[in-house]
């Protein structure tokens, strides 16, 4: 017994600090509507800046906790609705998911940019010594740190749910997550109640960053994600409590960390089933609570009773496209790509060949976002983990079997696929949120623990993929290997371009559209799920392959669960239902990536997922990507020039023809097939 | 407890009662089910015959929609059995359920909003035929064949959107999108049409199209129809049999005429002085 309460009293502070962490996320769910998966970054930015400010300036603990957490978090979350959230209030779940995927993505990558990128050792603690023990717990000894975090979390969490519970502003909380307009309509001032409940969100991230500072031994603002086992463990809390109850959530989360320290206590030490056991549990409560808790499936349900107000999805800019632009496109088109295999393959330098080879490849994998995303509705977090799963198989088939790498590359993709259905069959028993959540912890399970075994990700060392040979044609320099990559990516647009044009790509249009009432016309949902799941989990590990092939090696840091998001953001950005929009995707990001590298400071490299979380930050606004919206924009703008000029000519033929050209009918006819809708629709 | 039993409709020891005197096409039995502590249908009991037009009326909250979402497989009854054809649908998801020939069209309008009307109806086709083989796709084999086109076209002129067959539906009417969603299920050939209050928010010019496209497809096609609706002028002219729902259990049931004249039904509308 006694070790038995050795173990688990010290889980009770660990736990704590998941359960702040899954008080935060209900939190901020059950107040803006948002699943704030950057509440980790906003708590690691205001928990920096205590730092800085206590160690750097030499500010009292007391001064820097008030400026760190009482003023300039509530000022971060107040930003955070000014210039985002309040621009998408009627957005869904999962695209405002999109929105604090953004955030994840930007406010870490913008940390080394401000304060460079040296690590700081031994952070300050907030209250207590935490190297001094207070007292003992039967003959457990409890030190400062303990006492803070569990006092502070305790008293925190009584506060909210009071405030949630008994007061007015409580109340209107909920009331505009449930639906702003409707609240509005009830005379509730419904932007400011969503500022305050961001600016309340935010303290209570900055509070548990700082708390949560004697945690970590180290502050690198390089590795800004180091909250990664605290977002999982946070989730897995915040999903027992079905994102609903407080209090559910802090014993959830503070019963996660005492059986973690249970587990770690009583599992034989240093051996493998136990660093096994350890590293996995989270993620199997993780997944099967989101899986198996009924009170999470409302979340999807609950919809706004005024939803139908909202304007109708963007068409395609290409359907909307003059048709006299028809033919200048395609010759524009054609030129550029014969100039780009022509360029590529002569007097491009070899620093731009790489990175456009790397662009390719990344185009690949950002198609198969396009097919199961842009496609199917469906947000997969994990494709950067199939990719990696395609470039593992393909490199330990070379090395140990001598495998081909092109036949390994085909082979890789077959495996990613068959594991994909595995993922598959698991996650689509959910959908929206909580398919976006099971792939999130997929990606992160991959990427922490799949890859670091030697025989499958190589650990450290990772895996040689060598560049492929096809018969007598070596593609052992970067230009023939370029030539293959476009050829592959070819193959792959056209696989998808007839998926989507064909059965299949119809029936996820219509599940799209409404899962319901495709069942009711005989669509076997679950199968085109997992079908599509399958093929575009196929296409990333294939792309991963001869991503892998372009440096000739492969490690467990090229796949991280970080690149699944910065892929997904990057694809929404330039428009995920479109081929053109994940080649975009996939060329702009390797291609930026270069000129930051050639042109700026290290620090600076961080610039280009923030450039791309800009863009994703406004997928709630415009699904259709924020560069699909400006095409439509300049698409509408080149045909009303091209109506101006008709009329102008129309007006000179009537003058010079007689009164009969000029009516109204002849103009009508001689304007172009672009609705009036549309036009107004994007002339504001 | 039952109103007026007319014309040649049959009852048996459950309570349920099939019209037309054939054997059932649609047989439910005893469907209760429980939200909570509230139970929205209590051991409901309906047969229908092939061919025949059943109306579905009773007030709001009387359990139509609950018991059409029942029967289509949206909703798992707390207890009872659905049977179609012969087939045991207890167990059997929506999809299979559409399969077999059971179509429905939904209270609160559920359209693709990217899709045309046209697509539409490709998409029930290719749903009918049971085509959607992914291969098939990946060797240009899923382009809409002549055939499936014609019979999209028919179904088109049917409903009468011809017209506004290109357009895409979030830019359609509410009364458009009704059409949409009845051409969308006549397109699947159904053997029974569920028709969930298509009347709502269109216009009477729109209602009485509406009307005559299922008196045509009942009696050309001999298709079943099961109507919910609330335009009583409606179902006095498209339907043979009206069963009468209230708080979750049929309280009446017969020709339209026996159960507007029904003491139960008078009641249950107007309240207990009438």
């Amino acid at each position: 017994m006694s070790q038995f309460l050795s173990y688990a009293i010290p889980g009770i502070p660990y736990g704590c600090n998941f359960a702040l962490m899954a008080v935060g996320l209900v939190l901020t769910f059950r107040a803006t509507g948002v699943f704030n998966l950057a509440f980790g970054a906003q708590a690691f930015v205001s928990a920096f800046i205590f730092d800085l400010l206590v160690r750097s300036d030499h500010l009292p603990v007391g001064v820097a906790f008030i400026v760190s957490v009482l003023v300039f978090s509530p000022l971060l979350g107040l930003g955070l609705d000014r210039f985002l959230f309040r621009h998408i209030p009627s957005a869904s779940t999962t695209a405002k998911l999109v929105s604090s995927l953004g955030l994840l993505i930007a406010i870490p990558q913008a940390l080394p940019i401000f304060f460079g990128s040296g690590e700081r050792e031994n952070p300050p603690n907030l209250w207590l010594n935490p190297n001094h023990v207070y007292f003992h717990i039967f003959t457990t000894p409890i030190n400062g740190g303990e006492v803070t975090t569990v006092v502070i979390t305790v008293v925190v969490v009584a506060a909210v749910m009071a405030m949630f519970r008994w007061t007015g502003i409580g109340l209107q909380m909920r009331a505009v997550v449930e639906s702003r307009r409707m609240a509005q309509l009830e005379g509730i001032n419904a932007p400011r109640v969503a500022a305050g409940a961001w600016a309340l969100s935010s303290v209570l991230a900055g509070l548990a960053g700082v708390l949560l500072l004697p945690l970590t031994a180290t502050l690198n603002p390089e590795d800004p994600l180091q909250f990664t086992a605290l977002l999982v463990a946070g989730l897995t809390a915040a999903a027992v409590a079905s994102m609903r109850s407080l209090p559910i959530a802090l014993a959830a989360g503070i019963g996660l960390g005492i059986v973690e320290n249970l587990l770690a206590g009583y599992l034989p030490s240093g051996s493998v089933v136990a660093q096994t056991v350890v590293l996995n549990f989270p993620f199997v409560v993780l997944v099967g609570t989101l899986l198996l808790n009924p009170g999470l499936r409302q979340l999807e349900l609950s919809s706004d009773p005024l939803a139908a107000v909202d304007p109708p999805p963007a068409p395609p800019s290409v359907s909307i496209r003059d048709r006299r632009l028809e033919v200048p496109t395609r010759v524009g088109f054609w030129l550029l790509v014969v100039g780009f295999l022509a360029s590529s393959v002569t007097w491009v330098p070899a620093d731009y060949v790489t990175a456009f080879a790397e662009g390719l490849c990344v185009s690949i994998i950002c198609l198969s976002i396009t097919l199961i995303t842009g496609m199917s509705g469906q947000l997969s977090l994990c494709q950067a983990a199939f990719a990696g799963i395609g470039a593992f198989a393909a490199g330990q088939f070379a090395e140990h079997l001598g495998l081909p790498v092109l036949l390994g590359a085909v082979v890789g993709g077959l495996i990613a696929a068959v594991i994909g259905t595995v993922v598959a069959v698991v996650a689509v028993r959910v959908s929206g949120l909580l398919l976006a959540l099971v792939t999130l912890a997929f990606a992160i399970f991959a990427d922490q623990s799949l890859f670091q075994y030697s025989w499958t990700g190589g650990g450290l060392t990772g895996v040689t993929v060598p560049r492929p040979i096809l018969g007598s044609i070596n593609f052992g320099s970067d230009r023939a290997f370029l030539v293959l990559c476009f050829v592959a990516l070819v193959l792959c647009s056209v696989l998808v371009l007839l998926v989507q044009r064909g059965t299949v790509g119809r029936y996820l249009a219509a599940m799209r559209g409404s899962p319901v009432a495709a069942a009711s016309m005989g669509i076997n949902l679950r199968t085109a799920r997992l079908t599509v799941f399958a093929m575009s989990a196929g296409i990333a590990g294939f792309g991963g392959t001869l991503f892998a092939s372009v440096l000739q090696h492969v490690s467990a840091d090229q796949f991280t669960y970080e690149y699944s998001l910065v892929f997904v953001v990057v694809v929404i950005t330039t428009g995920s239902r479109t081929i053109e929009g994940a080649i975009q995707a996939g060329m702009g990001f390797s291609v930026i990536l270069l000129l930051l590298t050639l042109y700026l400071p290290t620090r600076f490299t961080g610039i280009e997922p923030i450039l791309f979380a800009f863009g994703a930050m406004t997928y709630a606004a415009h699904p259709e990507g924020i560069v699909e919206y400006q095409k439509s924009r300049w698409m509408v703008r080149v045909s009303k020039l091209f109506n101006a000029y008709d009329e102008r000519r129309a007006r000179k033929a009537g003058s010079s023809l007689g009164q009969s050209a000029g009516t109204p009918d002849a103009l009508r006819e001689a304007l172009p097939a672009v609705s009036v809708p549309l036009g107004d629709r994007f002339s504001g | 407890m039952f109103g007026a039993l007319t014309g040649d409709a049959t009852g048996d020891a459950t309570g349920a009662v099939t019209g037309a005197g054939s054997a059932a096409l649609l047989d439910a039995r005893e469907i209760s089910i429980h939200f909570g502590g509230i139970a929205a249908l209590k051991e409901i009991s309906l047969s229908m015959a092939p061919g025949e037009a059943v109306g579905l009326v009773g007030p709001n909250g009387a359990g139509k929609t609950t018991l059409f979402n029942c029967l289509c497989g949206q909703l798992r009854p707390s207890s009872g059995t659905v049977s179609f054809d012969g087939h045991v649908l207890d167990d059997m998801p929506a999809h299979m359920r559409a399969r077999l020939g059971i179509r429905r069209t939904f209270q609160r309008v559920e359209v693709f909003p990217e899709l045309t009307a046209r697509d539409h109806m490709i998409v029930a086709e290719r749903a009918r035929r049971g085509d959607g083989a992914l291969w098939k796709d990946l060797l240009n084999k899923g382009k809409p064949r002549p055939e499936e086109l014609r019979h999209v076209e028919e179904v088109l002129d049917l409903v009468g959107l011809a017209d506004l067959a290109d357009v895409p539906v979030a830019a359609l009417s509410l009364g458009h999108c009704r059409l949409v969603e009845l051409g969308r299920a006549l397109c699947g050939e159904p053997r029974l049409l569920m028709a969930d209050e298509p009347s709502s928010g269109l216009d009477m010019t729109e209602t009485a199209t509406l009307a005559g496209v299922l008196r045509s497809v009942q009696r050309e096609r001999g298709m079943a129809v099961l109507l919910v609706e609330h335009d009583m002028e409606m179902v006095r002219s498209a339907v043979d049999r009206v069963v009468v729902l209230e708080v979750g259990q049929i309280i009446a049931e017969g020709t339209f005429e026996s159960v507007v004249n029904d003491a139960e039904v008078r009641r249950a509308y107007l309240g207990k002085s009438a």
